[in-house]
């Protein structure tokens, strides 16, 4: 009796998160003319047909992976690199670092959104220069996804013995090439945790990029000005289709990461 | 390796102080300057004219808040008690949500809320009274509890499976009932949880500003709106925009500081993110 009234319960709070996306996704195959996103007139893939057409969505689509790849490497390389300095700081340098590390994360992302967007409209007003676009829109995205490599790395860096560093060299092992060889193997993990969670934050990101990017259009932003405007079935494609995407990542990831588990407890066995 | 490693930190110092440290030094200087530059306290002073669009704000956020807490701790508290395969699976389906871009969900709402939206045709097929339910603050904060649960139901899923079966079980054999274990040693021991969880939902709740313009409609002007209105809005004034931010800042900064004297510090961030 117990175990179904916890069944039926998370069966309904499941039901809450999914039933919005799955009247999207049907809705988004519903052949209409007058563009209602409510009353069903049977199957069609037209808003399919229109989304690939639409030069402004595979720009703004274009512009959103070109931010993220690079943000995401730039904040990776630079974030690591921190993470190693940081963590042989001293006590009082350190917490000072990871204070200001973390106000990003903490500060309501409006906040951030706005700060930089002074930043950058104060400096175009001094130095002069092009007005906001893709290149404060990168410098913003590194800004957010620094704080999140940094944590994701920092631990393994401490996990990690410090004598295997030096033992390395004790062997003749030059310092860049022990790094290479002893340090960066075993902080791995860490480093792809950070940069797969740069680069999801960064392709989702819509209030710090709303307010950094001047007339640059990304995907959320675009989205935006399409809730904001003409209402059209277009939307619910473009959900469909990019919440396909990210079904098809997950599934691999999980694949994966379950069989290298199998992997490892075979090898135990071993 | 100590001097050396500390160099490599020295990109990250310069990045951060420029836009980091650099920006937050321009919201405050904004914040306490007019037009031409020069000093005024006209714009703090004047964001007490707002003080209705604050009371909203964190009135809305906290009832988003504490219904998220309701709504997602029975769930986290039945999923950490699953075997371990259908706990990842539950897990995942928690997170799936968050991975469609937060518009996209706000947007389902909206066809599903709508006058003539899906919700009311069915009222309306089973003959059943239309509910006018877009545009009301009702509306907001069912966006914002759509959208922050899961944020709420991690990190307290991640306390509640680190709890120690053993000290459940000795409660039991010096007789506790169910309910008291649960609420004596269950509930004190997922007080981290509780206050990540809390925070993490609250603070994005109260600051926000797509929920309440897409299902809020004019009437139900946020602390981000407000925001938003200064710098990219109709109302362009960065000064008064900034002091507002900074007011947003303390009073998040108090918040938090309040959450955590519950929390005993042992375990801090012992939720944190699950991602």
């Amino acid at each position: 009796m117990k175990k179904a009234g916890a069944n039926i319960y998370t069966f309904l709070i499941f039901l809450f998160l999914y039933a919005p996306i799955l009247v999207l996704i049907v809705f988004s195959f519903n052949d209409t003319d007058t563009g209602s996103r409510t009353v069903w007139s049977g199957f069609s893939l037209r808003w399919y047909r229109k989304l690939f057409e639409d030069r402004l969505i595979l720009e703004a689509l274009r512009n959103t992976l070109i931010i993220a790849v690079v943000s995401a490497a730039a904040s990776t390389v630079l974030g690591t690199m921190a993470a190693i300095g940081i963590n042989s700081m001293r006590r009082l340098p350190k917490r000072i670092v990871m204070n200001i590390t973390n106000l990003p994360m903490v500060n309501p992302e409006i906040v951030t959104g706005v700060s930089l967007m002074l930043l950058f409209v104060s400096a175009v007003k001094l130095f002069g220069g092009r007005s906001l676009g893709m290149g404060s829109l990168f410098a913003a995205h590194i800004t957010f996804c620094l704080p999140y490599v940094i944590l994701s790395v920092l631990p393994k860096l401490r996990q990690m013995d410090p004598n295997l560093y030096e033992a390395a060299q004790d062997l003749g092992c030059p310092p860049v090439r022990a790094f290479f060889k002893v340090v960066l193997p075993e902080i791995m993990p860490g480093i792809v945790t950070g940069l797969i969670m740069a680069f999801t934050l960064s392709i989702d990101d819509f209030v710090i990029s709303y307010f950094t990017s001047g007339t640059t259009q990304t995907l959320p932003i675009y989205i935006y000005s399409m809730t904001r405007k003409r209402i059209s079935p277009e939307i619910n494609a473009l959900s469909t289709v990019l919440f396909a995407v990210v079904m098809a990542l997950l599934v691999i990831i999980n694949v994966r990461s379950f069989r290298e588990r199998d992997g490892r407890l075979k090898k135990e066995e071993v | 390796m100590k001097s050396d490693s500390k160099l490599l930190s020295a990109p990250y110092t310069v990045w951060m102080t420029v836009f980091i440290v650099l920006p937050m030094l321009l919201v405050g200087y904004f914040a306490f300057t007019d037009r031409s530059g020069s000093f005024t306290m006209e714009n703090i002073l004047s964001v007490g004219q707002y003080s209705n669009v604050f009371l909203r704000s964190i009135w809305l956020g906290a009832v988003a808040t504490v219904v998220s807490l309701g709504l997602g701790y029975p769930l986290a508290y039945i999923v950490s008690k699953m075997n371990a395969r259908r706990q990842n699976v539950m897990v995942m389906l928690v997170m799936l949500p968050m991975w469609m871009n937060f518009l996209l969900r706000t947007y389902a709402w909206m066809t599903l809320l709508e006058d003539n939206g899906l919700i009311n045709s069915m009222l309306a097929a089973v003959g059943l009274p239309r509910v006018h339910m877009i545009n009301t603050a009702g509306a907001v904060v069912l966006g914002m509890v759509y959208n922050y649960i899961p944020y709420m139901i991690l990190p307290l899923y991640s306390v509640l499976t680190k709890i120690d079966r053993s000290v459940i079980e000795a409660a039991q054999d010096l007789g506790a009932s169910s309910r008291e274990v649960f609420l004596k040693v269950v509930v004190p021991l997922s007080m981290p949880g509780v206050i990540s969880g809390v925070t993490m939902v609250f603070v994005p709740a109260v600051s926000t500003f797509i929920i309440s313009k897409m299902l809020g409609g004019g009437g139900n002007l946020l602390i981000g709106d407000l925001i938003d209105m200064q710098f990219l809005g109709s109302a362009y004034n960065p000064n008064l925009g900034s002091a507002v931010s900074l007011v947003l800042m303390v009073i998040i900064l108090i918040c938090m500081g309040i959450m955590n004297q519950f929390d005993d510090g042992e375990a801090a961030g012992g939720g944190g993110m699950l991602i």
